[in-house]
């Protein structure tokens, strides 16, 4: 208060109550949209939406998404969060925000004035400038028309229950979701369609898909070609890990809306990936807008001391990191380490270091904006840790790095934050959030297109981990779409491991006596 | 631009579709949880709502996912005094990591069953799920408990309100056409000559015929004036009428033995049942009253704390209280507007010559008159004379007795799901 330059401005605070009223959002509104043009943040238009609490709890029910079509699992969660909620064991976040355009922010009405303020510059300006700028984001999923696709799949998934019965189109959704984590494409691009559009197509989909699944399984020997019959044909020629996607082109038996249903789960699935993919760098980019945006607002005079009072508390809370043995310990809280990544490259950026300068020698002293920026467009989870993971940032949450080997008796501690461990760590840490490690590889190896026509998938396995053991019951979805025998080999150099069949096969007494000589 | 919206109005329960959704898929589950508690609740909150639990592995949603063992490496937060280099004991399987450590077992699988509440209404649905009233129900054209209002046509007195104009302005209308008839032929007559007379020519006009034809031509018209525009008994009113609603009414017969023989034990678990029954009957009919008869030697009517509570003690004639039952309905519920259920609760012993008086009267008076008419024998020792009789009853009756014995208080939800399930036609 004492500064002098503090007392030429002459801010009023916009509010000093904690009420707040749609007044006084539109006004915080546009006082963090004016800072958070002067930082660059580039965003889709928000439209903020008041809610209450049970409003609240539907939309945790459905997993985030505005529309969705129903299904017991759905209601399932919301049951869980009813009644977690109603005996107090757990709060309702205070925003949902959804990856739209324009993007839509929850409010929950129960918020002080202060916490609307935080929730619009965390979800309108955080999350929505980061759903806009980050490569994944921009690469996968499509603003514009995901509320017009989920809006097609709601009515699509309906119109089945009427036509094919509820049990059928719910069995169906149950396979689907069993296989939903493998139906995204990790390369190929998808391309963006309104829902007219994509009504339009999905009625010549249709067709073409029977036509080419026909094709496929013809079984009438075409004349010209007897001479090759008998030579093997591999199918698919290439593995697919896409397993949603290599059923709703190949199975034998599906129906045409049968297809489509594994299509829209799929597409979904896609939606989803990029947000599973950048939880750590979403919510860091959120939390660390959130915090700048308020302080100016502060230093600026518009907010009270009491606002940023409630505001660190909340936001201390939200950024808490309990230590490995903490009862509460839960794993490590993305909006800790994102926000004390993005934090920091702010710092190196402004004031590096010696070792900083040892460290990142590209952008020790830059302009952090810039950086910041580049840093939240370009990166997943996986590489931003990679990159970025400063030795001060590891020293500041007391990383270490564990090895856990079932061949060995105990755990050991290979690396800690010191010189001779940066490195070891910030590679674990990224591994850690790589997807591709953290779910089992499994990929369809082949089908036998002219014998039992049976699914063959291979699962390579990682550091040699094991299938877990819903691996059957997951197998049962997969046979439900694919329609004939489904099996599973898991493969760790070159060997056979394990295998999972479905239909659970047939001689036991081979397996066994497979078993026994190894033994 | 940013849009601010209220959505607080909306609808908020945008899950209730999946919410049955998974109450429909997991209806043994919860029915089973549900014939649990019937049995285990306290009487007087046997229709409260109930938490439902599902073991947790029934209702899981399958991934592919790596299970325990092989080779992992994972970064924790928090270090405190560890160096590179340092071994510790693996922690026994909270983390899912690998081991089988001793001890572990109790909580290995101690996955929480999946748990969440149910409401009133659904709790009585599955409560009551699969079950049915027998025979038919008589709907019943009570003058005096719900109304409907309705349109019954037009009428010359009403409220203001209910005014209808139309109406009213045509009968406005007719009678001014009316009142005004014989005038206005005059009129026409009057003017006719009027005007014969003025198209005469000038030497034949009779001025003084034609000032006094004019006079009268003005005072007719202003006669007709007069007659009122709108007038009181011009005006129509839309007529409503009470039309009584017909609603099923259903009186349910309690009929216990208090005999010395049926301790509180036993009257506990008659109340039970007849509390079961009486909830059904609430469910199926808008109105339900209760009748409790007791008897030992001789039979009464009494209220509902007198039946259950009091103590009484004496030999058994169960005779008597079908007779009190059957003048009670003679009196009071005659046949054609009640839906008439009997339930009869008792410990088996009876006079040995009553037994068939009870019998006869059974087949003879009530049957004839009542939808159903339930027995449960509350003993765990062997039937006599009563139970023998019923069963002869029961073989003549399938559709409208139904006999069923009851040892423990655990029987009773079984036994009165056997005794209603849905039969198919």
């Amino acid at each position: 208060m004492t500064n002098p330059a503090n007392s030429l401005l002459t801010n009023t605070p916009i509010s000093t109550d904690s009420e707040w009223t749609f007044e006084l959002i539109d006004a915080y509104d546009k006082a963090i949209a004016g800072i958070a043009k002067e930082y660059r943040l580039d965003t889709y238009p928000n439209q903020i939406e008041v809610i209450n609490s049970e409003q609240m709890m539907d939309a945790y029910a459905s997993v985030g998404m505005p529309l969705g079509y129903n299904h017991w699992s759905y209601g399932k969660q919301f049951l869980n969060i009813e009644q977690s909620y109603s005996r107090g064991q757990m709060g309702l976040a205070y925003e949902i925000v959804i990856n739209a355009n324009p993007c839509i922010a929850y409010l929950m009405e129960e918020n002080s004035m202060t916490m609307q303020a935080l929730v619009i510059a965390h979800a309108c300006y955080g999350h929505n400038s980061f759903f806009k700028g980050n490569y994944l984001f921009r690469t996968w999923t499509d603003a514009d028309s995901i509320i017009d696709y989920l809006l097609f799949a709601k009515n699509y998934i309906s119109e089945c229950e009427q036509r094919y019965g509820l049990d059928e189109v719910e069995n169906l959704i149950d396979s689907c979701h069993a296989l939903m984590n493998y139906g995204v494409d990790r390369y190929k691009r998808p391309y963006p369609l309104s829902a007219a559009q994509e009504k339009q197509r999905q009625r010549e989909r249709e067709e073409q898909l029977q036509k080419q699944v026909n094709d496929l399984w013809r079984t009438i020997p075409t004349h010209a070609q007897d001479e090759h019959v008998s030579e093997p044909i591999r199918f698919p020629p290439e593995p697919e890990e896409n397993l949603l996607y290599f059923v709703e082109k190949n199975a034998p038996l599906l129906e045409p809306w049968q297809r489509e249903i594994v299509r829209i789960v799929r597409k979904i699935a896609q939606y989803f990936y990029p947000q599973r993919q950048t939880q750590v760098m979403n919510e860091g980019w959120a939390t660390f807008w959130h915090y700048t945006l308020l302080n100016t607002l502060f230093d600026r005079g518009l907010v009270t001391d009491g606002f940023m009072l409630e505001f660190l508390q909340s936001h201390s809370g939200v950024i808490f990191q309990p230590a490995y043995d903490n009862p509460n310990y839960n794993g490590i809280n993305p909006y800790t380490l994102g926000f004390t990544m993005m934090s920091d490259i702010r710092r190196i950026c402004e004031s590096p270091t010696e070792e900083d300068k040892h460290w990142f020698p590209d952008i020790a002293g830059s302009d952090w904006l810039e950086t910041l920026h580049f840093a939240m467009r370009n990166f997943k989870d996986e590489s931003f840790i990679l990159q970025y993971l400063s030795p001060k940032v590891m020293r500041d949450l007391k990383l270490f790095c564990i090895d856990d080997d079932d061949q060995k008796r105990e755990i050991e501690i290979t690396a800690i934050h010191d010189d001779s461990g940066y490195q070891k760590v910030r590679e674990a840490l990224s591994r850690h959030y790589n997807l591709s490690i953290r779910e089992p590889n499994i990929q369809v190896h082949s089908v036998d297109v002219r014998g039992d026509r049976s699914l063959t998938l291979h699962h390579i396995q990682h550091e040699r981990k094991p299938l877990g053991e819903q691996t059957d019951e997951v197998l049962l979805h997969l046979h439900r779409l694919w329609g004939f025998d489904v099996h599973i080999y898991s493969i760790q150099d070159d060997k056979v491991s394990a295998d999972f069949h479905c239909p659970k096969t047939e001689e036991p007494s081979q397996e066994a006596s497979a078993i026994i000589p190894m033994a | 631009m940013n849009y601010i919206i209220d959505r607080r109005l909306n609808s908020k329960n945008k899950s209730t579709v999946n919410r049955q959704r998974f109450l429909r898929r997991y209806r043994k589950h919860i029915q089973k949880a549900v014939s649990d508690a019937v049995s285990k609740r306290s009487i007087t909150d046997i229709d409260k709502g109930e938490k439902i639990g599902i073991p947790a592995k029934d209702i899981s949603e399958p991934i592919f996912h790596h299970g325990k063992g092989g080779h992992s490496t994972g970064v924790l937060p928090g270090n405190k005094d560890f160096v590179a280099g340092d071994k510790i004991a693996r922690p026994p399987s909270n983390g899912g990591q690998g081991g089988q450590g001793p001890g572990a077992s109790d909580q290995g699988e101690g996955m929480d069953d999946f748990v969440f509440q149910i409401t009133q209404d659904e709790f009585l649905d599955f409560m009551f799920e699969g079950l049915e009233l027998p025979n038919l129900v008589k709907r019943q054209l009570a003058g005096d408990e719900e109304f409907k209002m309705r349109r019954a046509g037009i009428s010359n007195e009403g409220s203001p309100g209910r005014i209808n104009i139309v109406r009213s302005l045509r009968s406005a209308n007719a009678r001014r056409l009316a009142l005004t008839g014989g005038k206005r032929k005059k009129l026409k007559k009057l003017v006719e000559q009027l005007q014969s007379e003025q198209e005469k020519d000038n030497a034949l006009k009779d001025q003084r015929f034609i000032e006094k034809l004019s006079d009268e031509i003005e005072y007719i018209k202003k006669r007709m004036k007069r007659v009122p525009w709108l007038d009181d008994f011009d005006l129509k009113y839309n007529l409503h009428v009470k039309q009584p609603l017909p609603r099923s009414k259903a009186v349910m017969f309690c009929l216990m033995d208090v005999s010395g023989s049926m301790n509180q034990a036993t009257k506990e678990m008659a109340k039970r049942f007849f509390i079961l029954l009486y909830l059904f009957l609430q469910r199926s009919y808008q109105h339900t009253e209760v009748v409790f008869i007791r008897h030992h030697t001789s039979a009464k009517e009494v209220d509902e704390q007198e039946f259950f509570y009091s103590r009484e003690t004496g030999g058994t004639i169960v005779s008597s209280a079908l007779k009190l039952m059957s003048k009670v309905l003679d009196d009071r519920y005659p046949a054609g507007e009640w839906n008439i259920y009997g339930a009869q609760a008792s410990d088996g012993d009876n006079w040995n010559d009553d037994s068939s008086v009870c019998s006869e009267l059974l087949i003879n008076k009530l049957l004839p008159k009542l939808q159903y008419f339930s027995y449960i024998e509350i003993t765990p020792r062997d039937h006599q004379a009563l139970w023998e009789e019923y069963e002869v009853v029961q073989a003549n009756h399938p559709d409208g007795f139904a006999m069923q014995q009851i040892v423990e208080a655990s029987d009773i939800y079984p036994v009165f799901r056997e005794l209603f399930h849905k039969k198919v036609a």
